[in-house]
């Protein structure tokens, strides 16, 4: 085993971070729209219970099965985001209720221990969990082998992700329009982009991203399906939103910082070093207001701040 | 907070002294001092341990009024009846965690499950899962005796209180309660010496490493978990003398993300081979599986799920007491009072031997194993010294059963704190 304290923390932050930084990629696309989804935890609990069932039940070689695992729990998670979808945009009931009501309704001892039950998902363990890589045989290189060489496919996908994403968001035609959807919804009414349209779809492929936080947790982390396991870390990505300025990179380097965060006290009580691992959990959001109270505090506000129109439902008659 | 358990000294108390005096003769000699090579070669298959209990449980459950008042002596444990007048006797468990956490509820909940075969239609068995510690629980009880349930099991440390406080509203049901130590007409405490097959288990650990570097995931730092804590890192140290345990206690008793963290943080201080002790859920095992390094378990048998790291466990079968004593309550003759089970009577046992451990060292623990059936805890037998440099017990003394029930140091080679 490799030692080096730095390289440790470094791993494992990209390891805990990289759920994070799903759920905080679908937070991204879905609040660039103008909707505010505050749903992600239960979100991510039904992509986790969904994922779980998955691979208890899609048979085939490993590799079908973990890939098919992950696709269910997106889907799951598209799904429930379609009903937030649904009453955000189509009702246009208050964003914040209706995203707190699906974290209640399908969170911890909701509708995704519901699920886990009646599948039977908390019956068997899981079979086939998402297991680190050893890309090209490097996974062994010192210092950049652990980094770079040995994470899980989800990591690196959401690797392709990070960099697919800001692309799309600021180099591609349908970026400019989401954007320009939620900065001023009118005004893209007006140049004849369908308002409607955008917000569904990013707000369902949001939650999709989330439930393969969420699969990331019932398969790679525990591996297993317990109740209310992702413990926050819905909340946790609605932070790093803003913490990353709604940029994609900058949402992957909150996200290893956050993620860090989650295995420090471990890390560090194993070499006595003692710090209070509760302390060490609310460091994300302590470190979200810091950055909350500077951004808008200072001019930079209008350029890094939130989308204009974000938690506002867009009603055509009253321009 | 569960299953912690206080001073108080029962009838194994004077077995205790008797029978570990005389066993701590062979401590240095017999079979367990073949001090095996951790070189020896694997076994390579799964193997059971051939030692059958034999002993009666209720030889091990005391009357609240046979024992003195500081071991929670009362004047009078009456009997209780609460039997129903007609239809079958309904029985409910409340646990802590989910039934499927893959250690401690589970495993409590497969005793119900035995139960539930052993009497059949005379008995009803129901059960609440994930009921949090503390005041809440005390709706749980009274929502099950609202349904007719008229013997209760609590299986966590942290519903103590309000058993006692549901029991004294209820006199006329029977409770029965894990892991604790409170006392009342009409409530039982059960438990067992799980620190003499913790100590096994460290034997299976203490001889699959290579570099005497051992991690111990565990739970909170009561005297329950200390005791287990140590008696695993005296049994490592009865294989390889040198072998220091490093252990990070979690503070929760089930937590999977936070057992991964522990065990893979141990990893990382290189430790070669993952125990835990207090923790209920395999996390630590899926850690170890991921790195192929030896893990020995806690709670249950996990030989089939993870074959290729499995050494051995502290498994419970917590029925050996539960069927007796439901069969008091149907014959009318149910008395509260405190058990302490024993390998002997089967309440702990261990887990399949994996395919890691070698001949050797099967044959030095499964020797071990009798003479601790025989004299539990007499694994704490000086000269003991504690991680801080303490002489705790002088050369042959043993800890008594009340020391037993408040340890509160970790012995030598013990990395960590308290």
């Amino acid at each position: 085993m490799n030692s080096n304290l730095f390289i440790i923390i470094i791993s494992s932050a990209i390891f805990y971070g990289t759920p994070l930084f799903f759920a905080a990629l679908g937070g991204i696309l879905t609040e660039r729209g103008g909707v505010l989804n505050l749903g992600v935890e239960g979100t991510m609990l039904i992509g986790a219970v969904a994922g779980a069932w998955g691979s208890q039940h899609v048979g085939g070689s490993s590799w079908m099965t973990i890939t098919m695992a992950i696709v269910i729990g997106m889907l799951a998670g598209g799904l429930v985001s379609t009903l937030l979808a649904f009453l955000c945009i189509t009702l246009k009931v208050n964003q914040t209720v209706a995203g707190l009501a699906i974290t209640i309704f399908a969170g911890t001892v909701g509708l995704s221990s519901y699920f886990a039950k009646t599948w039977g998902v908390s019956e068997s363990p899981v079979t086939r969990q998402i297991r680190k890589l050893d890309v090209l045989g490097l996974a062994d290189t010192p210092i950049l082998g652990p980094i770079f060489f040995n994470q899980n496919i989800l990591t690196y996908l959401s690797w392709i992700l990070c960099v697919a994403s800001s692309i799309y968001l600021f180099r591609s035609r349908f970026g400019l329009h989401l954007r320009a959807v939620g900065e001023s919804p009118a005004t893209a009414d007006a140049m004849g982009i369908n308002v409607t349209r955008y917000r569904y779809l990013h707000t369902i492929f949001g939650g999709a991203l989330a439930g393969a936080g969420g699969v990331f947790y019932s398969l790679a982390i525990v591996p297993n399906w317990v109740d209310g396991m992702t413990a926050g870390a819905g909340w946790i990505a609605i932070a790093l939103v803003i913490f990353g300025f709604w940029r994609p990179g900058l949402t992957l380097v909150g996200a290893y910082l956050f993620g860090a965060l989650q295995s420090l006290s471990s890390t560090l009580k194993a070499r006595n070093v003692s710090i209070s691992g509760d302390l060490l959990n609310a460091l994300p959001f302590f470190m979200t207001i810091v950055v909350l109270v500077l951004v808008s505090s200072r001019f930079a506000h209008r350029r890094l701040g939130a989308p204009a129109a974000l938690g506002v439902p867009y009603e055509r008659e009253e321009r | 907070m569960k299953r912690t358990n206080k001073k108080f000294a029962p009838m194994l108390l004077t077995v205790a002294i008797a029978i570990g005096l005389v066993a701590c003769g062979d401590d240095d000699g017999g079979s367990s001092s073949s001090e095996a090579p951790s070189t020896d070669a694997p076994a390579g298959e799964v193997r059971s341990s051939a030692y059958v209990p034999t002993g009666d449980p209720m030889d091990y459950f005391t009357a609240w009024e046979e024992l003195p008042a500081e071991a929670g002596g009362l004047d009078s444990s009456p009997v209780i009846d609460c039997a129903p007048e007609e239809g079958p006797l309904k029985a409910a468990w409340i646990y802590v965690g989910p039934i499927n956490d893959g250690g401690w509820t589970q495993v409590h909940d497969e005793a119900r499950m035995a139960v539930q075969e052993h009497f059949g239609d005379a008995i009803e068995t129901t059960y609440k899962e994930l009921v949090p510690e503390g005041p809440q629980a005390l709706q749980t009880i009274e929502d099950l005796i609202a349904d007719g349930n008229t013997v209760i099991f609590g299986t966590s440390f942290g519903f103590q209180d309000q058993f006692i406080e549901a029991a004294a509203a209820h006199p006329d049901v029977c409770f029965e309660f894990a892991t604790g130590y409170k006392s009342a007409p009409n409530v039982s405490q059960f438990y067992g010496a799980a620190e003499d097959t913790d100590f096994l288990t460290g034997m299976a650990a203490g001889a699959a490493s290579a570099t005497g570097k051992l991690g111990l995931v565990s739970s909170f730092s009561f005297a329950e978990v200390v005791r287990g804590v140590n008696a695993w890192t005296l049994g490592a140290q009865v294989m390889n003398p040198d072998a220091t345990v490093k252990v990070l206690f979690i503070q929760s008793w089930f937590d999977p993300a936070e057992e991964r963290k522990a065990a893979e943080a141990l990893l990382a201080e290189g430790v070669d081979v993952l125990g835990q002790k207090g923790v209920d859920s395999p996390s630590t095992g899926d850690v170890a599986k991921e790195n192929g390094i030896p893990w020995a378990g806690y709670n249950k048998d996990q030989s089939a799920n993870y074959p290729e790291v499995w050494l051995t466990a502290t498994a419970y079968d917590w029925s050996v007491y539960q069927i007796p004593r439901l069969q008091q309550v149907l014959d009318g003759t149910w008395v509260a009072g405190n058990y302490y089970g024993t390998l002997k009577d089967g309440f702990v046992k261990l887990g399949k031997y994996g395919a890691l451990v070698s001949e050797q060292t099967f044959a030095a623990i499964e020797a071990r194993l009798v003479e601790l059936a025989e004299a539990p805890g007499s694994e704490f037998t000086g000269p003991i010294v504690d991680n801080q440099g303490n002489e705790v017990l002088a050369d042959g003394v043993s800890h008594t059963y009340a020391e037993l029930m408040s340890m509160a140091y970790l012995v030598a080679g013990v990395e960590g704190e308290l």
